[in-house]
């Protein structure tokens, strides 16, 4: 067992050092800008039809919404944007975010990157950097 | 073969219902179900909640798994209460054929958990639980004869389980670790104690598992035993296991496990084969 962990490890660490990967691999992977408005669309979609979800957006500008979100993945993902948005706590406090909500968002986002043939490796970059917001979101 | 092929028929057919619905948590983050009922890998308790209920959301959960090794065959079913993702209640019952000596031994066991702290997969602690699971054995003539002293008994355990996402080639990596308090001999299917020790044994047990996509995941399980049976020796356990998630009603695992000597019989190993069927609301 300690020998295959250490086997494992090194071939990951020996492919890291072979293939230096650019700043923005994540945002290409997502398809880049297009990719990105695909996969807000994507979302939107899932969440119109999600009837758990769907309420806490009832006041939400959703073209404001769709280009906060662009520009918030665009950035995560490495690309060349600036997210011009609120904070996760400020735009969610007061909205009663349960973690079964929560739940429900990351699931129509791995449904979405499947459609769009993501591929695992950048779906699961993609869903680390989103996961730590949770904090901020949920419960607030 | 025959009753786990009645069983995983049973539970088949269940999942076919269209009128359930899936509950909230993402694919595979209900874990498998253990042979001790509940939620976990195959031999060890993980900290994970049965089932794909969420916050405010029930569900319900069905297993059946066997395990054949040279000398045994050890059949279980369980089904599990599960809500809030928060608190589980397992009721199971296993069977041990002594295949080379004749006879069986069986066991019921009832498990409690209850989750402390943190979230699978969103928070940098672990998922925190803790539980109990009472078991009594309800053939307790051979464990007696080799040196049982009672044929009922209550492990605590504490575990931690975390995901790490994007932790390995790009793929989620789920580890738990276990610690339990327990005075079962061979998990209590020999009984629990002896006449020379009644006390507590502290043991730990540790799952690693690769999440190659959100349906297929592959894992190692090692479980620590106590070795406490005057009349033969107990060994650790430990098992290689590939785990498919269909969809979030129904996995399938398939394994290798190799159990060491059980009961003077020496280097048991052979299958392990678990089928679950779950259902939220």
């Amino acid at each position: 067992m300690g020998i295959l962990i250490r086997t494992l490890l090194l071939l990951a660490l020996s492919a890291c050092s072979n293939s230096p990967e650019p700043k923005d691999w994540l945002y290409q992977q997502l398809g880049g800008a297009p990719g990105l408005e695909q996969l807000a669309d994507g979302l939107l979609r899932e969440i119109e039809q999600d009837q758990q979800i769907v309420h806490h957006f009832k006041d939400t500008d959703i073209a404001r919404f769709r280009k906060l979100l662009i520009e918030q993945f665009c950035e995560l993902s490495g690309g060349p944007c600036t997210y011009t948005g609120a904070t996760m706590q400020e735009s969610h406090t007061g909205f009663q975010i349960t973690e079964a909500d929560f739940d429900n968002l990351v699931e129509h986002l791995i449904k979405v990157m499947t459609e769009q043939q993501v591929p695992v490796a950048a779906q699961n970059r993609l869903l680390a950097k989103l996961a730590p917001m949770y904090r901020d979101v949920v419960y607030r | 073969m025959h009753r786990f092929l009645k069983y995983s028929a049973a539970l088949w057919l269940l999942t076919t219902l269209p009128v359930y619905a899936a509950g909230s948590k993402v694919i595979a983050t209900g874990g498998a179900t253990s042979i001790e009922g509940g939620a976990g890998g195959g031999i060890v308790p993980w900290a994970v909640i049965n089932g794909y209920g969420s916050s405010g959301q029930w569900s319900v959960t069905g297993a059946v798994s066997q395990v054949g090794v040279d000398d045994f065959t050890l059949n279980s079913r369980s089904i599990s209460l599960s809500y809030d993702n928060k608190y589980e209640l397992s009721v199971g019952r296993q069977q041990l054929q002594l295949d080379s000596m004749g006879g069986e031994l069986n066991q019921q066991i009832i498990g409690l958990k209850y989750k402390i702290a943190g979230e699978l997969l969103y928070s940098a602690m672990p998922q925190i639980s803790i539980g109990l699971q009472h078991k009594k054995q309800l053939d307790f003539a051979i464990p007696a004869a080799v040196g049982a002293r009672d044929d009922q008994g209550t492990d605590l355990y504490l575990a931690a389980s975390k995901v790490w996402l994007d932790a390995i080639w790009g793929r989620n990596v789920l580890l738990n670790a276990t610690v339990r308090a327990t005075k079962g001999l061979q998990t209590g299917l020999l009984g629990f104690g002896t006449s020379s020790d009644n006390g507590y044994q502290y043991v730990g047990e540790f799952s690693a598992v690769v999440l190659l996509n959100p349906q297929w995941a592959i894992g190692a399980e090692f479980k620590q035993k106590p070795d406490e049976l005057a009349f033969a020796r107990e060994d650790h356990w430990r098992d290689l296991f590939v785990a498919w998630f269909a969809n979030k009603h129904l996995s399938v695992v398939a394994g290798h496990v190799d159990l060491g000597s059980i009961a003077t019989f020496r280097n048991q190993t052979g299958y392990y084969l678990a089928l679950e069927s779950t259902w939220a609301f």
